[in-house]
Formats: C-alpha cells, sequence, structure tokens
C-alpha cells in the first residue's frame, strides 16, 4: 500500500512482529546476513561491489558505487547518532530531530524540499534507530546534484532557519505516529516497555527510540540546536551513493556541494554500561488481543563480535520455514500456536536475541512456554543437523543477492556495512563468517548466550484474562 | 585516507590527487536549487514473447544484475470470480499448493525451497492467482521443477486443508484488533454491497468454514488450466537457457476437461449518496478514516489523467491532503489518496489514521480537499505532479520480481506492446482539462462511502456536528462476521 512513513522509525526488534520467518539483523538496514553453503553442482556465483572511497576536509566520508542497471541514484546519508545520544527526559528526541531535517535549511524553504524533489520525480525519507539516523533520496541519475544541494544544505545550515513552530509542528505528527504505529496496534505496546526491561536506567538502549510523549512534550528549539551541534557535523556522518553515474563525475558534485559544510566537532564514543540480566524477568502486560503472545528475549553479542552470527543461525533453525524447529512442533504438528518468529537483532552496543508465538484460541502461555523451552534445551545439546544448517546459509545467500536489487537497498547496506565493519563491501565477509560456522559451534554458543535464568519473559493477554500468561513452572518442572 | 577499490579508481585518485585543496574554495552557489538536466530514459531489454509446445504463453526478460531469477505462474480469473457462496476459494486454494504437490509433504516442499534458497509466493488477487518463485538462478532448474508441481500437481491432503482453514480462521480472529483491518473490511462492503468487490480476498468466517475439498478440487481443475496460464520469467538468464527448463516443466501441461474461463467481473453500480458507517473501537487513540466511491476499469481512459490528478489530491508526500492533514495540522502520520485498479470497476479511497479528538476536524479537511480538487489546479502542481509520476517510472523496475508484476500486468490489464516505452509521452501528453474531467467524474464527495473506526463515544458527537449523512453504527463483530461461540452454527454476514 502506498503510505508515506516517511520519517518512520525502526527499532531493532520491531521487526519481530511483522514476520513470521524473521531472519537477523538490524531492522533499519535491508538486513544483509549471510551466506550460502553452496549446493554442490549450483553453487551461485562470488558477489564484487566495486566501490570508490574518500574523505572530505571537513571530514565527511564519501563511498560511490556505480550501477548502471536502471537510470536512478541513491543517496543515502548515515550520522552516527540515534536514540542511544539522547538524555533522560528527551527520549524520542533523535527520531524527532529526523522528522525536522526535511522541514527545510537556509536555502531550502519550508515544503521544497519534498516539492524539489518530486517534481525531479525523486522519493526521499529517513529513518531513526538506537544506534544511528539515516536519511536517503531515490532519483533519477540527472537529478544527482539536486539531492546533493538538499543534503549537503541541511547539514550545513539547518539551524539558521530553526524555529520553535517547526518543532512543535512535527511534535504532533509524531504523537500521531506513536499512536499510529504503537498504541493503536495489537501488541506493539510491549516495544515501549522491553527496552527498560532488558537495560540498565544509565544504558543508552533503556527507552524505546519513539520516545515518551512527556517527552515529546518537554522538546525544545533549543534540544534541537544542541544535538545538531553535537552529531550533526561531516565527521559523524558517512554518504553512500549508488547508482547510475560517472564515479569522478559524482566525486566531483560532492566535493563541489559539500565543500562549505563546517567541519565541527567529533562527538566523544557513546559510553554504556555493561548491559546485562542478573535474573530471569517476567512480565505480564494486558493489551486489546484476542490471542495471548509470548515474548522470550536476551541480550547477546553486538553487531560482528563473536557468538552474533551463531544466533542468526540459531534464529533460523528454531523458526524459519516449516521444518525449523519451533514451527513445526507449535504450528504444524501440535497446533497451538498461530504464528513464530525468532531474530538476532544486531545493534552497536548489544543485541537482542528473541522468540515470539502467538498462541492459538483456548491455549495458554505456558503450554507454549513448555514447548519452547524444550527446543532451547535441545539446541544446547545437540549440534544441528548438516540439512538444517545448510537451509539457514542458503537463505541468508539469497537474502543477500535480493537486496542489492535495488539502489536505494544497496546505498543503504554499503552504509551499514562501512560504519559497522569498516568496509562498505565487507558483505563478502560477512557471508564468509557465517559461511564458517560449524554445527559443532552451535549448541556451547546457545548455552552461553541463551541462560535459562537470564532473559525476559513477556506474556502479552488479552485484557483481564492474566491466567494466560506464561507462569515457567510447567517449562521448568515438566520438560523431562 | 582515501580506500580505492573499483577498476577505475587508481585514475581517479591520480586526478584528485593533482587537484587543488579544498580549503580555499568559498563553496557553491546555493542561490537557487540545481535544475536537473535532460531527463534519462529507461531502457528495458525487450519482452520476448516465446511459447511452450502445449500452447502455454512465455513472456520472459533478461536482466543480468544479480544472480537470481523470478518466475511466476499468472492464471486468469481471481478472487473476483469466487462462486458468490464461496468468497475466499480462490484464496485458498492457492494457499494450499505448498502443502503437498507431487510426491513432497508439505514439510518435503518447505525443506526443498529453504535449501534452494528459494521464496515461493502463492496467492489469488481480485484479477488473477498467481504463483511465483523467487530463486538464485543457479538453482533455477529444481525451482522450476518445484514450481510446476505446486501448479500442476498438488494433492490438497484433507490433514492441510483444515490446517490453512484454522489458520484462515485464526488470522480472521486477529483482524478484530487491528482498526486497519476493521475498516479495510467495512469499507467495501460500504462501497460494493453485494458484488463480489463488496467482500475480501481471504472471504469471511462463514465462507472459509464451508469450503470443502471437492470445492478446492473442482477449482484447481477449472482454472488451473494451461490456456488461462501465462508465465513471466524475468532474471540472469537467456531465453536459449531457460526455454528448455520451462518446456520441460510446463510443457506437459494438459487442461482438464472441465476446465472454463471464470466469467468477468459486471461493473458495480456507482455510489449515489453519501453516508457514514461508523465502527465502535472503544478506547482507540485514532480513528481509522476511509472515503471513497466505485472507480474506473484499469482500461479506463482516464488512467492518466486521474494519474495526475490523485498525485496532486493524495499520491505523494507534498500532496494535498498529506500537506494538509500532516504537515499543516498535524492531526496525522499520513494521510493518502489511491485508485486501486482492477479488470473490473475497483474502488477509489482517501485515507488516515487520526488522533481521536481531531477526528471530526480531519473530515473536515479531508472533504475541503475532496471538493477542493475538482476545482481549478495551478499549473505549478500540474506540472510537479508530471514530473513526479513520469520520472520516477523507473524505481517500478529494479528487482527481478517488480519486473515480473509489471510483465505481468501489462498482459492482465490487455495494455498495449509499447506501453513501457510510451509511459512518459502519455503523462507529457494529458492536458489540465482532462485532468479536470476525469477528477470530477471519479472524485466526487457528496456521493461518497465514509467509513470511520475509532472510539464512538468520543467520535460520535464531533462526526453528528458535521451533518455529513446518514451516520450508521456498527459493531466489528458484524463487520467481520466472526463468532466466538459456537461459530458453525452463525450465517454468513449480510452484506
Amino acid at each position: 500500500m502506498n503510505v508515506f512513513t516517511r520519517a518512520s522509525l525502526t527499532l531493532g526488534i520491531l521487526t519481530l512482529a511483522a514476520a513470521a520467518t524473521a531472519r537477523t539483523g538490524e531492522a533499519a538496514t535491508p538486513s544483509p546476513s549471510a551466506p550460502g553453503v553452496p549446493c554442490a553442482s549450483d553453487a551461485p556465483a562470488r558477489i564484487t561491489i566495486p566501490y570508490t572511497e574518500f574523505v572530505l576536509p571537513n571530514g565527511l566520508t564519501v563511498v560511490l558505487h556505480e550501477d548502471h542497471a536502471v537510470p536512478l541514484v541513491a543517496v543515502d546519508v548515515w550520522f552516527h547518532a540515534g536514540s542511544g545520544r539522547e538524555t533522560p527526559g528527551r527520549t524520542g528526541f533523535a527520531h524527532l530531530f529526523e522528522h525536522i531535517m526535511f522541514e527545510g535549511s537556509k536555502h531550502v524553504k519550508t515544503g521544497e524540499f519534498d516539492t524539489l524533489l518530486e517534481a525531479a520525480g525523486g522519493d526521499n525519507n529517513g529513518s531513526t534507530n538506537d544506534d544511528r539516523t539515516n536519511y536517503f533520496e531515490i532519483v533519477p541519475s540527472n537529478a544527482l546534484d539536486l539531492a546533493l544541494f538538499l543534503e549537503s544544505d541541511r547539514m550545513g545550515t539547518l539551524l539558521d532557519v530553526m524555529s520553535d513552530a517547526r518543532v512543535d509542528q512535527q511534535r504532533d505528527v509524531v504523537k500521531n505516529e506513536r499512536r499510529q504505529s504503537y498504541e493503536n496496534r495489537p501488541y506493539s505496546g510491549v516495544y515501549l516497555k522491553l527496552p527498560e526491561l532488558l537495560y540498565p536506567a544509565n544504558h543508552p538502549y533503556h527507552w524505546p527510540t519513539i520516545g515518551s510523549m512527556e517527552d515529546l512534550t518537554a522538546a525544545s528549539h533549543e534540544d534541537v540546536a544542541g544535538f545538531f551541534r553535537s552529531y550533526y557535523t561531516p565527521q559523524n556522518a558517512s554518504l553512500v551513493i549508488a547508482g547510475d553515474f560517472d564515479t569522478a563525475a559524482a566525486r566531483r558534485a560532492v566535493e563541489r556541494w559539500f565543500a562549505d559544510v563546517p567541519a565541527g566537532k567529533t562527538p566523544p564514543p557513546i559510553s554504556a554500561p555493561p548491559a546485562y540480566l542478573a535474573a530471569e524477568k517476567r512480565v505480564t502486560l494486558e493489551d486489546k488481543v484476542q490471542l495471548p503472545r509470548l515474548m522470550m528475549v536476551w541480550l547477546t553479542p553486538a553487531i560482528f563480535r563473536p557468538g552474533d552470527a551463531e544466533l542468526d543461525i540459531v534464529a533460523s533453525i528454531l523458526a524459519s520455514g516449516k521444518n525449523s524447529r519451533l514451527y513445526k512442533r507449535l504450528v504444524y504438528e501440535m497446533q497451538i500456536a498461530q504464528d513464530v518468529s525468532a531474530n538476532q537483532g544486531s545493534k552497536a552496543l548489544a543485541s537482542e536475541f528473541s522468540i515470539v508465538v502467538t498462541a492459538r484460541e483456548g491455549h495458554g502461555l505456558s503450554e507454549i512456554e513448555k514447548v519452547v523451552q524444550e527446543e532451547i534445551d535441545r539446541i544446547k545439546k545437540e549440534p544441528p543437523a548438516a540439512r538444517e544448517l545448510e537451509r539457514a546459509l542458503n537463505g541468508y545467500e539469497a537474502d543477500l543477492y535480493r537486496s542489492l536489487e535495488s539502489v536505494g537497498s544497496q546505498a543503504d547496506i554499503l552504509n551499514a556495512y562501512e560504519v559497522q565493519a569498516g568496509r562498505p563491501d565487507y558483505a563478502n565477509e560477512d557471508l564468509a563468517r557465517h559461511r564458517a560456522i560449524d554445527a559443532s559451534d552451535i549448541p556451547s554458543v546457545a548455552r552461553r548466550q541463551l541462560p535459562d535464568d537470564a532473559r525476559v519473559v513477556v506474556s502479552i493477554v488479552p485484557t483481564g484474562k492474566p491466567e494466560l500468561a506464561a507462569t515457567g513452572a510447567a517449562a521448568k518442572g515438566g520438560a523431562r | 585516507m582515501s580506500r580505492v577499490r573499483s577498476l577505475i579508481a587508481p585514475l581517479v585518485l591520480l586526478a584528485w590527487m593533482l587537484r587543488a585543496p579544498c580549503s580555499g574554495q568559498t563553496g557553491p552557489d546555493r542561490s537557487a536549487p540545481p535544475v536537473p538536466g535532460a531527463a534519462p530514459t529507461l531502457r528495458l531489454p525487450a519482452i520476448q514473447r516465446l511459447k511452450l509446445s502445449n500452447g502455454v504463453r512465455v513472456l520472459l526478460m533478461e536482466r543480468h544484475k544479480v544472480p537470481l531469477a523470478d518466475v511466476l505462474v499468472v492464471l486468469k480469473g481471481g478472487a473476483g470470480a469466487d462462486p458468490a457462496l464461496r468468497p475466499g476459494l480462490a484464496h485458498l486454494t492457492a494457499g494450499l499448493l505448498d502443502r503437498g504437490a507431487g510426491s513432497r509433504t508439505a514439510l518435503e516442499v518447505s525443506d526443498l525451497e529453504d535449501f534452494l534458497g528459494a521464496q515461493i509466493s502463492a496467492g489469488a488477487g481480485w484479477d488473477a492467482t498467481q504463483i511465483g518463485i523467487n530463486v538464485p538462478v543457479a538453482r533455477l532448474s529444481s525451482a522450476l521443477g518445484l514450481l510446476s508441481d505446486l501448479v500442476l500437481h498438488p494433492t490438497f491432503p484433507p490433514a492441510e486443508i483444515e490446517r490453512v482453514r484454522d489458520e484462515q480462521l485464526t488470522e480472521m480472529l486477529q483482524w478484530r484488533d487491528d482498526p486497519e483491518e476493521i475498516a479495510g473490511t467495512a469499507f467495501p462492503q460500504a462501497v460494493y454491497g453485494t458484488h463480489p468487490y463488496g467482500r475480501r480476498v481471504e472471504g469471511n468466517e462463514a465462507s472459509v468454514r464451508a469450503i470443502t475439498r471437492d470445492d478446492i478440487l473442482r477449482f484447481h481443475a477449472a482454472r488451473y488450466s494451461p490456456s488461462d496460464a501465462t508465465l513471466v520469467v524475468v532474471g540472469d538468464l537467456t531465453a536459449a537457457t531457460a526455454l528448455p527448463l520451462l518446456e520441460q516443466a510446463f510443457g506437459s501441461w494438459k487442461a482438464d476437461p472441465t476446465a472454463r474461463t471464470a466469467a468477468p467481473i459486471p461493473p458495480a453500480p456507482a455510489i449515489a449518496s453519501r453516508s457514514i458507517i461508523l465502527v465502535d473501537k472503544p478506547d482507540a487513540p485514532q480513528s481509522q478514516i476511509w472515503i471513497g466511491r466505485v472507480g474506473p476499469v484499469r482500461a479506463t481512459p482516464d488512467y492518466f489523467p486521474l494519474l495526475i490528478g490523485n498525485t496532486i489530491l493524495g499520491g505523494s508526500f507534498s500532496a494535498r491532503l498529506n500537506h494538509n492533514l500532516r504537515e499543516t495540522k498535524g492531526y496525522t502520520y499520513g494521510a493518502f489518496s489511491v485508485f486501486d485498479y482492477r479488470i473490473s470497476t475497483g474502488p477509489f479511497v482517501a485515507r488516515a489514521a487520526v488522533q481521536t479528538d481531531k477526528t471530526g476536524p480531519a473530515l473536515t479537511e479531508f472533504f475541503h480537499e475532496l471538493e477542493g480538487i475538482r476545482g481549478e489546479i495551478p499549473a505549478d502542481e500540474l506540472s510537479r505532479a508530471k514530473g513526479y509520476t513520469a520520472l520516477r517510472f523507473p524505481q517500478g523496475f529494479e528487482s527481478d520480481a517488480q519486473v515480473a508484476s509489471k510483465i505481468r500486468d501489462l498482459d492482465l490489464y490487455g495494455l498495449p506492446d509499447d506501453y513501457f516505452n510510451t509511459y512518459v509521452s502519455r503523462i507529457e501528453a494529458v492536458t489540465p482539462e482532462q485532468v479536470r474531467a476525469a477528477v470530477q467524474a471519479w472524485i466526487d464527495p457528496r456521493n461518497s462511502v465514509v467509513v470511520v473506526v475509532g472510539d464512538r463515544r468520543k467520535i460520535e458527537p464531533q462526526i453528528r456536528a458535521l451533518g455529513l449523512g446518514p451516520i450508521r453504527l456498527r459493531s466489528i463483530e458484524d463487520v467481520l462476521g466472526i463468532s466466538k461461540k459456537a461459530p458453525t452454527k452463525k450465517k454468513a454476514p449480510k452484506e
């Protein structure tokens, strides 16, 4: 459906709710992920992603990737600041700020950001998560200069035209985004609660990216200025351009348009206390829903850290496809669940591994939890079959190809790899780290990263039916 | 600082090193936004029209960007042609294809799909049933064998029928929770009444319960016929390599003696008054607003004038509806409008989810814009809408799956062979008079249905105060036709 989810917001874990067979990754980037154990005779080709990278005198990192398949260009900017850079009392601010970035700058009047791009056949959007905020334009290849003009103008001069009225107007829009995407959407209220259940109060991931209504009300013009000066500097950003252009010409254009964007300060590295769960936390939330849903969440290694790739595979073995262990038992055989998903939601400071199951009518979450626990126990005990591993790896590989089909997705993936791994074409290494996983690695990683006594177990139950919540008793007592 | 990895890069690096340093530059001229030069032309490889030995038509396009292939089997006649007493039959049948086919069980089909890194999609739309597979091209041969089993030799095991039926009924139960699903059910009921487009593709609870295995077998025999089928093939392949594989997979497909093409769907009567349907969703923080009526068929000569008119009204971010309700008033996260084109008369709808306490003011702004678009449209809005729709055309041709669906539509809706190549010039040729005439014919706020799903206690007074027309109150259960207790005794909902 054609909706302007412009300035839509992505939380790492949010993809779970939608996808019955969620795979992996950071929600905001069409998640690259994984490789293929080739089926001997018909192994797919290795991919090559040629690119040019340079750094402007003001500190902006630039990556150019030519692809002439269609006459389009994607311009994709990441600022390395997301809701993790907010302070208590101003939660939701990074995302509110993202909205304000579309409202004009010194040489772009209010509304012109969209009207200029639309007249040229361009589309644009942005998204915010804990770690970063991204902005992009997809334009016909003749409009690259226009996109660079718009991006460089707001990077250089946003504050020149900032006013209370601009903040007020987008504040109302963001509050309606919160109502639409969380408050009035079944099961979504949990994503407002989960961060505080998982992280200590002084951790950057302790609050949801969308923020609280009170904090959104409190955000001021001065907050905008402070955030911009601290984090929206060229040293703290990366620009990726992918599509139908000539690299030398595009480079000249970037150098021209971004030459007058002043260098600022490089923000200090984000500091975070260690995040760990000291015990199992059980929470029951009531919602206006027909069927109860179980969520089990662990804090797991950050993106590209040891264990991260293995947990991608564990998620796939548990819940991707009809032969995955949880789907097969809960949905296919026992028919006590409507859907199952599992996901390693990888982020910069800590990741979240989650299992989500919606029960069928007439079934409570303790009954569901018992089976989930049995499968968690099993994956900690014995290595998966070779076929299970192959299915997971082949799926990851095909997903990577699919994610490289459009210039917008290409640009965002290159930017993600640049930021997270230091190289825009890290896709092959990412494939390789998954391909290197041996079945015998899986149980030890699962034992270490998915402990029974350090996790958050949320039961979302229909209003007035707390008796449907998962107690844990059946899971621990009845499993053996 | 510079890291360079492309083949041409060493020269680029050298050129860059020889340039004067940037520090002395004063910056670019920002006094006016850069004006794009001549627009690029989308150059698509030719659509190759081929035939298998049994007459099955193949539309093939080579695309060599990523090592993938996308293959669609498109069967004419979708949910719009479901029997009147069996809405949801086309959808349920398609959903069962991968639950047992040829010699494979449901789990074996899924195992092979995952092992191949393939994605199978099978479903019924309003106008066609489509079964597709997207796969790394190195594994195309195995994928086509699987696809052909799904289409030609599904086994419809009774246990799988019950599984899929229960899943569908549970999904329908969950629609109650979601205001968008409720509005998306109530709106077509109100616009179309007993016309097939008044249903949902999935049918309703009573019809899903009533469908038998015999219904499914008969439907498959009648509609899954090579004479009604088109294969759309897009990807990193050539006709020479793909055709033998397609022939092997589909060349022996023969029509069942009971095969018959779906009857055409009659046009729906136009909406000739204004009425409001209010569905109570207690404590909802927002109201779903859907306003619309019966629109034209896909083949309408008004297609391009309406494309421009609707782009101005609600088809882009800066369009009037979104600009007013979101950017000016802040009532919503987004407002938009769309013509949902089908073979017969699909709907026009203008939509938003607005905060509960602004439901009345939001409706006022909706009607202001729906009336306003019927008047004189300023030249700058017209030229922006033309630029937007014409120049963003290539965005629909990036992935193999996108291209395949474009080729499918070309075929399904009988569009001319030169349609893609003349698309831009057809937009350029649209005159202001054509836009006005088409908009006045099809966007008519005085003869429209208004569906609002929200907290009745808070919004009913706001809506009544506007005096838009008669208000009919409906419950969620009434709209969805779902009963929790003794469901088998419940009759199909009146529509």
